[in-house]
């Protein structure tokens, strides 16, 4: 056993850790459209899916089933490179982005110096999922989809990357461990970051294609937007991936302004991954609330509101976290 | 390191040849992305994790997005790859083709003809330091960049105006 050095034992516990926070957030994902439509039913007065095993609780297994043995069925007319490759980008771009979140101080996958802007890296990729099913399913529903996804996560980026900024000015870092540190040590960045909580907060949701920005796939007018050519697995994946994009806006969402695995008033400190989770399960359910009471806007209307009130407020925002970090230093 | 840079440096020339020589528009675009994405594992192998970020969400992230965008709206059918593919005839480019060989001759022999001493360091530089760089001896450039933008903007800003009166 001379090659297992404490070196090599440090990698694969490393190694390991990082396939578990990968499996954690895939089954959380997963786990999460049974919880969503339980939750939708409750806050709308109907029972939700109660039949299968406890409370419902398998029904999760039946969909996966019905999932993996559905005929997964490319169109002829499609452009088979890009239509298969779209569900993987969609599913493996906010994946992939979930290594720069530190869960509690031992566990977490990597920790980037630039930690947020490989977030935004991330984030910024995940647009091509949706342009190139719509582009190549070939079908004008779907391409109107892809198109209006498009424009709305480009615009809704600018703001998205432009609401932290005022963090970053206050921390001095993009690393993610150093923003928990200092908010540790200081307020949390909710008090005085609450307008970059806000249009982060709007931003995140836009950028995951959620309701009330479900404008991509909104059923009326689109039929299923830029996702209704595909079946099977396929399908699946968009469908898994818009999940973790939830998670993984929940948990920034946490870390970024809430503090991230310490509890308030620095109650139970030995207890880190419960608050991490508590948050971040806190902000998928506001997700679902979100979803279960409000309606959809007009297409212009979400546009204007994303550079006429959204922008502005990020730009102000930022111009005073600069004033007074100038001042105090 | 220098094998991370020299490998995706190999995959951003091969990407950047696909770009060329595809036929059919997006999928070049695609092999653009990629082309660009390698670009950027470039500069992280040497060490510059900002630029390198800052490279996929500028130039993959947004500026790309908008060419894919425009392509997708052209609907370039069977027509445009049929023509693409007569522009793309040996009889046209083996001509540039050879004399960008001859170049790319003289410029292996300049770089092989004295061993140069530069090797990747592989020191980090960070947001702080290119910041530094940028509002220190590189102002000028930034100023003239910012007042170009702006312009742009501006230009930008009166075109749509003008469209959203004949509309109303």
């Amino acid at each position: 056993m001379s090659w297992l050095t404490p070196e090599v034992i440090a990698i694969l516990i490393s190694v390991l850790k990082a396939i578990v926070i990968l499996l954690a957030v895939v089954i959380a994902g997963a786990l999460l459209s049974f919880v969503e439509r339980r939750l939708l039913a409750v806050w709308q007065d109907r029972y939700g899916p109660n039949r299968v095993g406890p409370f419902g609780m398998f029904q999760i297994v039946a969909d996966m089933l019905k999932m993996f043995f559905k005929e997964d069925w490319t169109p002829r007319f499609a452009d088979r490179l890009i239509f298969t490759l779209a569900p993987v980008v969609a599913m493996s771009s906010l994946l992939v982005a979930f290594i720069v979140v530190p869960i509690t101080p031992t566990w977490g996958v990597a920790d980037l110096n630039i930690g947020l802007l490989f977030f935004f890296a991330m984030a910024g990729l995940t647009v091509y999922a949706v342009l190139f099913a719509g582009w190549a399913s070939n079908n004008k529903f779907a391409l109107l989809g892809g198109l209006r996804a498009a424009a709305q996560t480009l615009s809704y980026e600018v703001f998205l990357g432009l609401s932290l900024m005022g963090i970053v000015a206050q921390t001095g870092s993009f690393n993610l461990r150093d923003i928990v540190a200092y908010q540790a040590d200081n307020l949390w960045f909710i008090i005085p970051q609450i307008f970059g909580f806000l249009t982060f907060f709007i931003a995140g949701v836009a950028v995951t294609h959620r309701h009330p920005f479900d404008q991509p796939e909104a059923e009326q007018e689109l039929a299923d937007g830029y996702h209704v050519e595909y079946a099977g697995m396929k399908w699946g994946m968009f469908f898994v991936g818009e999940y973790i994009g939830i998670v993984l806006v929940s948990a920034l969402l946490a870390t970024l302004f809430f503090g991230g695995w310490h509890g308030p008033f620095d109650l139970l400190p030995q207890l880190p991954f419960l608050w991490f989770a508590l948050k971040t399960g806190f902000f998928i359910m506001i997700f679902i609330l979100l979803r279960a009471s409000l309606p959809r806007p007009r297409y212009d209307q979400m546009m204007a509101f994303g550079w006429k009130v959204c922008l502005p407020l990020t730009l102000i925002n930022l111009l005073v976290t600069g004033a007074i970090v100038l001042a105090a230093a | 390191m220098e094998f991370a840079f020299y490998f995706s440096a190999g995959v951003a020339v091969a990407a950047t040849l696909m770009v060329i020589i595809n036929t059919r528009a997006v999928h070049a675009l695609l092999y653009l992305v990629t082309s660009l994405l390698a670009v950027s594992m470039c500069f992280f192998s040497l060490g510059a994790p900002f630029a390198g970020v800052l490279e996929i969400i500028v130039y993959a992230g947004a500026i790309m997005v908008l060419f894919v965008f425009v392509v997708m709206m052209l609907n370039l059918g069977s027509g445009s790859e049929q023509q693409e593919r007569q522009w793309l005839s040996p009889r046209g480019w083996i001509g540039p083709g050879l004399l960008s060989g001859l170049l790319l001759a003289q410029l292996l022999y300049v770089l092989f003809s004295e061993p140069s001493s530069g090797t990747v360091s592989g020191a980090t530089v960070d947001a702080k330091a290119v910041g530094f760089a940028l509002f220190g001896p590189y102002i000028l450039a930034v100023e003239l960049a910012a007042m170009m933008l702006l312009a742009a903007m501006v230009t930008a800003f009166h075109i749509g105006r003008h469209e959203a009166k004949e509309v109303a």
